[in-house]
């Protein structure tokens, strides 16, 4: 460990070496995070032969690269959404058990890896669930509902909006659970004794305390749902439907070698909007950490 | 309200019979309390005695297995919390964290639908009536415990509630604070004139500020009094252990009266049956020489420790044998015998109360 | 809490938990189904779907790279983070800050993004480095540094690092000793918690491994689904009931340490804050 090696002070000197302990990190950390970040602003912001270009900004105009952004965007506030609502409401029925009890535990637990619930594991669960060879579709055909009478709807937006909501469901009640908790009992009797009802306490007490965790909590649910990339790759074949999948088609085909650059810059804005995102939801935390603690 | 407004005659309150259990412990065990028009009423007790389920079920907050409880000769027992009038301070907690002190006082009138300048007026009023008029725009979290649950009381009597519940109000704040918060406490019920129940598990604060003690123990009344009759005549022996600091001393019961120690102390109960017995002494019953010669006695013993509490000190005795005694005197009674002084004890001829349950106290 | 109150709640949680409840077990029961059953919704039951995953030889490539990337990777966290953090702590407190924000900032690039500027490194990597799928290691390292951060963090935070670190020094102790028989002891349940969701997230991760054209197990497990597709669900809800059950192991060891925590602070301090951008869903 370079630390053992970095010079020790001898008395009275403030003079240190110290900080040659610190530099595995960083030369690791600068490698492996910075650098690829620095080849993707650079690559947005560079052509192939190194002058300066907006160019790839441009591309971002065209016609499908705007539909990729739009359904993205559509499937993740959709989904984030219904799943801040279920998941607030389920959140609440766990949260008015017993704090130390079995279905607490059971249900966090299961949560924790549910939100997680991504990727293949999930796409190969709809398609055994509701795919067209799904047991339930066969379930549902057996007594004469045929689900996919309008079209094979998995696929679509719809579908997929379904599909996260495996994930983004359990997310929400991880991440909201800690405020719901911090409501005090004492509130509620507070109000009652000054002779408030039910409807009372939440539209005036619960109701603007749970508020900005509940907005936050969605705007994390958003940001998620937006960076997802391998539920819709395993679901979809064709690519380039949604803006994770538009990189990956980018990156494995041909014209990338033509067009780096187009990846760079989706890649960047991708990044900008998810860290927006992530700072607003900072900053309603803090708020709900104020007054929830 | 201003001292020009005479104080608003308070409501009877009446707990009958009152019983609550949970999950097959019985938590109250038919409650009788009559409490009167502007009455301060201290229920006092270790936890789990009774004393906020007590006030809980007043509150409305939960519902009485059996009894009623009556306000003013209406029967509220099956009435909900929200429509029982009750003006309540919690423990710690009390106030919404997203409101300002005026917001929170004002919430109580907001619900009763009064015009917004009502509700300033009354709730200026109310704040400085608990003297934080100049905190009105402060949030909880900027505001001390103290300030915060004077804030609560203020909340509690903006809305002129029937009666006033107070469940261990100051339990969660300093030392100092505490004494000076009871005392305003006190000073705004009677300024009031509102009926109060006040919960706490200190004595002393339940001495210093009620008008009656009722002292609870495992969900029944075991005494209710006067302070001062509390505290110099407890009804049982539990009372006498748990306000103020009693002496178990071993002695024998005969002929309606207790030997302890050579000494003969008449009974407050005076038909017990004869045999081994312990006497609570109280500390002030006990009195010291140290002049001249100490001839060994059942009474005689060695000083241990001399604690100075002021106008008073206590002062720990060995008799030997593992017997210590409490006795409490004038500090210039006490200067004179400093640890290690043989000195002679002496009980005064009061009524004593008989334990007969041995328990393990060899602690302190 | 009046009665009528409190039935009413009570039927709320039961509806609520019993609807979400099916919602929650409907495909997990579909993929038992399906790994156990022929193609008709009659056909016999039968393992073969999971013992079929012995025969097919990349699906074993695939679990044993990815149990290789999961031993991999948090003993080289753990390595890397652990030394790092006890000296900023120590003796360069300044960068605490610092440190914090970069262990954090994986939680905003999302690995779809990342893996567009991991690209060329990686082509790099593969020639003058090795080819081999245990390099993702490297990217691994960094997809679980938020998360490792914080746990570690917590555990460091619990114990009095500066009195115990000084006093071994001055019974003589060098630096070595110092972590492994001071630090890491006192520390060992946030360890194993950064360590198990590392394994839980290494486990899962496809989009990296897939746009960097390695064969994991998830990449594995989507391929074989094209063509065999009991088998791949066998292993695929095989790996979700292991990563299941290594969060439930999770979530009793923060409480043996006696702390009352609540389940959800253990598992998702890390997962929940953010949840965990794409290298999973």
């Amino acid at each position: 460990m370079a630390s053992t090696t970095a010079a020790r002070p001898s008395g009275g000197r403030r003079f240190s070496l110290s900080w040659v302990g610190a530099v595995p990190f960083f030369a690791y950390v600068g490698l492996f995070l910075l650098l690829p970040t620095g080849i993707i602003v650079v690559g947005s912001f560079f052509t192939k032969d190194g002058s300066l270009t907006l160019a790839n900004f441009a591309d971002i105009d065209k016609p499908y690269i705007i539909k990729s952004f739009t359904n993205s965007l559509i499937i993740s506030s959709v989904s984030a959404a219904i799943g801040a609502v279920v998941g607030a409401v389920l959140a609440y029925a766990v949260v008015t058990g017993d704090p130390n009890g079995t279905l607490r535990r059971l249900v966090t637990s299961a949560a924790g890896v549910l939100a997680q619930f991504g990727g293949v594991a999930l796409a190969i669960a709809l398609i055994a669930t509701v795919g067209s060879e799904g047991f339930v579709t066969k379930f549902l055909l057996a007594r004469g509902l045929n689900i996919y009478a309008g079209g094979l709807w998995i696929y679509e937006p719809i579908g997929i909006i379904l599909v996260y909501l495996y994930f983004q469901i359990p997310l929400m009640v991880l991440v909201f659970l800690p405020a719901l908790d911090g409501l005090r009992p004492q509130w509620r009797e507070a109000t009652e004794s000054l002779g408030g009802s039910t409807w009372h306490y939440w539209r005036y007490v619960a109701g603007p305390l749970l508020a900005p965790s509940f907005l936050g909590c969605t705007l994390l649910l958003f940001a998620n749902a937006f960076s997802a990339y391998a539920t819709v790759a395993a679901l979809l074949t064709q690519g380039g439907v949604y803006i994770t999948l538009e990189i990956q088609n980018l990156l494995t085909s041909e014209t990338e070698q033509t067009q780096p650059g187009l990846a760079q810059a989706l890649a960047l804005t991708m990044i900008v909007i998810v860290v927006l995102v992530t700072s607003l939801y900072t900053v309603l935390q803090s708020r709900t950490s104020k007054w929830l603690r | 309200m201003s001292e020009n407004q005479p104080a608003r005659a308070g409501v009877e309150v009446r707990l009958e019979d009152l019983s609550r259990r949970y999950a097959g412990v019985t938590a109250l065990n038919g409650l009788n309390l009559t409490i009167a028009p502007g009455e301060l009423v201290a229920l006092l007790g270790p936890s789990g005695c009774g004393k906020t389920t007590a006030l809980r079920l007043v509150a409305g907050l939960e519902e009485a297995d059996g009894g009623r409880v009556v306000f003013g000769g209406k029967d509220v027992t099956g009435l909900p919390a929200n429509k029982r009038d009750v003006g309540m301070v919690f423990q710690a907690y009390s106030l919404f964290p997203h409101m300002t002190a005026q917001q929170n006082v004002e919430f109580g009138l907001q619900l009763r639908h009064k015009s917004p300048d009502e509700r300033r007026r009354r709730a200026a009023e109310v704040l400085d009536l608990v003297g934080l008029a100049a905190h009105a725009h402060k949030y909880a979290s900027q505001m001390s415990g103290g300030q915060q649950q004077r804030v609560a009381l203020a909340r509690a009597l903006a809305i002129e509630p029937t009666v006033l519940l107070l469940d261990e109000p100051l339990s969660a704040l300093d030392a100092k604070v505490r004494a000076r918060l009871r005392d305003e406490i006190r000073r705004v019920q009677l300024e009031v004139g509102i009926t109060t129940l006040f919960v706490t598990h200190d004595q002393e604060e339940a001495l210093a500020i009620a008008d009656r003690v009722g002292v609870m123990n495992a969900g029944h009344l075991e005494q209710l009094g006067p302070p001062t009759e509390i505290y110099s005549r407890p009804a049982t022996p539990f009372v006498a252990e748990f306000v103020g600091l009693t002496n178990r001393l071993a002695g024998e019961v005969k002929a309606g009266k207790v030997e302890v120690r050579g000494t003969q102390l008449p009974l407050v109960k005076p038909d017990v049956p004869s045999g081994p017995a312990i006497a609570l002494v109280r500390p002030e019953a006990v009195s010291m020489t140290a002049d001249g010669d100490i001839a060994a006695g059942p009474l005689v013993g060695t000083v241990i420790a001399v604690s100075f509490l002021g106008a008073t000190s206590r002062v720990t005795v060995d008799l030997g044998g593992g017997v210590t005694v409490l006795a409490q005197m004038p500090t210039s009674a006490a200067a004179a015998t400093p640890a290690g002084t043989r000195v002679r004890l002496a009980l005064r001829e009061d009524p004593v109360l008989i334990a007969r349950e041995e328990k393990a106290s060899v602690d302190a | 809490m009046q009665r009528s109150r409190r039935l009413k709640l009570l039927i709320f949680r039961w509806v609520v938990l019993v609807v979400v409840g099916v919602f929650f077990l409907a495909p997990l029961a579909a993929m038992f189904e399906f790994s156990t059953r022929g193609n008709a919704i009659n056909a016999p039951r039968t393992l073969e779907g999971w013992t079929l995953v012995g025969q097919t030889p990349g699906l074993v490539k695939g679990i044993i790279v990815s149990l290789e990337l999961a031993v991999i990777t948090p003993l080289a966290m753990l390595v890397l983070l652990l030394p790092t953090m006890v000296w900023v702590r120590l003796r360069l407190p300044s960068l605490k800050r610092i440190v914090e924000f970069v262990c954090l900032l994986p939680l905003t690039v999302p690995a779809i993004a990342l893996v567009v500027g991991l690209k060329p490194i990686y082509i790099w990597i593969e020639i003058n480095v090795s080819p081999l799928t245990q390099v993702l290691a490297f990217a691994y390292l960094i997809l679980i540094l938020p998360y490792s951060y914080r746990t570690l963090d917590a555990g460091l935070a619990a114990m009095d690092l500066k009195t115990l670190s000084e006093a071994a020094r001055s019974l003589g102790a060098g630096w070595a000793t110092v972590m492994l028989r001071v630090v890491v002891p006192n520390m060992s349940s946030a360890i194993l918690n950064a360590s198990l969701l590392s394994v839980a997230l290494v486990l899962g991760e496809y989009t990296v491994a897939n746009l960097l054209n390695f064969q994991n197990l998830q990449v594995e497990i989507q391929y074989v689904s094209l063509t065999t597709s009991n088998t791949a669900t066998a292993v695929a809800l095989g790996s979700l009931l292991f990563a299941f059950i290594l969060l439930l192991v999770l979530s009793f060891i923060g409480r043996s340490r006696g702390r009352r925590t609540r389940a959800e602070e253990i598992i998702p301090s890390s997962a929940s804050s953010a949840g965990i951008w794409g290298q999973r869903v």
